[in-house]
């Protein structure tokens, strides 16, 4: 077992920690005694080749792993002290309070409007006019609001794909989340709308936590505040974004950052 | 550069550009070791040619810097990389402006030989010290060429020689000076001189402090010998 070089200052809060974590996919171990910490209102990255469970961490964050039998996580996720890994853990007010917007944007086939009223009914009973403001405040957050305060009857499903990514972050920060899980969230966007998406979760971090994988080594290097690099399960090195990416502590993160892996 | 990386037109593209820095470094040792030699035998056939291949140095500044800019546009290096692409970006600064005081030596011993009054100051001091510079201006090329950090921390430990040399220089200008004002005029160019080769020593020093940076990622600019040694060393 490789012990991963873990410079996380201690100073910060943390919204969540991850003690010992192992997971499997039936028989196989997709994270190996995974440890670290993530800080409140700052941007973690988790980078590495395909495969190297970087994804599959983000997936447990929120227990989204839950929905596919033989599926099972070991150890400790601590999210301010208490560890969704319990059984007892109701799993639909977890993903209320750690959100998580995918790689394809995944409007529902309904208003803009519902789109993110949708989320908010199942937890608060708001009136018209709350929950008028809630869309809008939304909306606002994900900075889409200029693009669709006109339109807000038309279908999610007719924005183009970056406002549908929006649309997808607004509705999960309607909900008022305290963490949210991003899962490649601008490999399918053009650069215009990436760099919105970038912008976005410049903005986002000032009131959220935030854990983004990418594929884009220069996008995690642009958003995060940390970053860590996972390779076959395990993470290999995890430290502030700085750092990581002018002076790597271990050879492997350098190999895989520079280009000279493979 | 050590290992390969999945692009080779990426190695290619490094590669060259640091080829194209040693190459630069030689015209520029060779520049200094003429201008000295002009110096020391007065020959103004020497420092004309000292002073017309100036304009070589500075072009190569140019292309060299503009490489570096088109590798970071292209290529976005990171970590080791990216410490190359920004020290030869420095380093041909140094280098350049090594190739300056090349030329401010030519111009001032074309001076001194027209200046008619003969001076009898003893000058061994500049000229070892030009020695020296031409000699670490080679070794801190050749710890880049192979990024040697031991060599290099040698380089900046052997540049205090030449700042003693100036100093030691400077103290006998003064007397020279203070006893026969007829000297001042000579003795103002000579200043000028040995200013230039500590200059040139300090250039080579800091492309050596370059080399640390590459493959340690550690600044050991303005930090104290006995640390820079140890981190070198590390």
């Amino acid at each position: 077992m490789i012990e991963a070089i873990n410079t996380n200052p201690v100073e910060l809060k943390y919204a969540l920690e991850v003690k010992n974590l192992n997971f499997f996919y039936g028989s196989f171990q997709g994270l190996k005694n995974i440890n670290l910490n993530i800080a409140e209102k700052h941007v973690t990255a988790f980078i590495g080749p395909s495969g190297c469970g970087k994804s599959t961490l983000l997936r447990t964050l929120n227990r989204m792993y839950d929905l596919y039998p033989g599926q099972r996580a070991e150890g400790e996720i601590n999210f301010y002290g208490k560890n969704i890994l319990d059984p007892k853990q109701d799993l639909n007010l977890l993903r209320s309070r750690i959100g998580m917007i995918f790689q394809k944007p995944t409007p529902f086939p309904m208003s803009i409007y519902d789109n993110i009223a949708f989320g908010v009914k199942l937890y608060e009973s708001l009136s018209r006019a709350e929950m008028d403001e809630r869309v809008e405040w939304s909306l606002t957050k994900a900075a889409l609001w200029g693009e669709v305060k006109d339109k807000l009857t038309q279908s999610g499903l007719s924005l183009s794909g970056g406002q549908q990514q929006r649309l997808c972050i607004a509705r999960g920060v309607a909900v008022k989340p305290s963490i949210l899980l991003l899962d490649e969230p601008t490999s399918a966007l053009d650069p215009i709308s990436t760099a919105k998406v970038e912008e976005l979760v410049h903005e986002l971090k000032k009131d959220y936590t935030i854990a983004i994988v990418t594929h884009n080594m220069q996008q995690a290097a642009r958003v995060s505040d940390f970053t860590a690099y996972m390779y076959l399960g395990e993470m290999m090195e995890f430290g502030k974004t700085d750092e990581l990416f002018i002076k790597p502590k271990r050879k492997e993160t350098e190999d895989y950052i520079t280009g000279r892996f493979g | 550069m050590l290992d390969k990386h999945l692009s080779s037109q990426f190695d290619a593209d490094l590669n060259s550009v640091s080829g194209k820095l040693l190459e630069m470094g030689g015209l520029v040792e060779s520049q200094v070791s003429m201008a000295m030699k002009a110096f020391a035998q007065l020959d103004a056939d020497l420092a004309n040619q000292v002073i017309s291949r100036e304009r070589e140095v500075n072009d190569f500044e140019i292309m060299i810097d503009s490489a570096c800019t088109e590798l970071i546009a292209r290529r976005q290096p990171t970590a080791r990389d990216l410490r190359l692409v920004m020290a030869i970006s420095k380093a041909i600064t140094n280098l350049e402006r090594a190739g300056d005081e090349a030329d401010r030596i030519a111009r001032r011993t074309k001076h001194i030989m027209e200046d008619s009054a003969s001076h009898g100051i003893n000058t061994a001091e500049i000229r070892l010290a030009g020695q020296m510079a031409v000699s670490l201006l080679r070794r801190s090329l050749d710890c880049f060429a192979r990024l040697d950090t031991k060599v290099a921390a040698e380089v900046v430990s052997e540049d205090k020689q030449i700042d003693e040399e100036f100093r030691a220089f400077v103290r006998k200008l003064t007397s020279y000076m203070a006893e026969d004002p007829r000297t001042i005029s000579v003795g103002l160019d000579m200043l000028s001189i040995a200013k230039a080769v500590e200059r040139i020593g300090d250039h080579a020093k800091n492309i050596a402090e370059f080399v640390i940076y590459i493959v340690k990622g550690t600044d050991v600019r303005h930090i104290p010998h006995d640390e820079l040694t140890k981190e070198a060393n590390s």
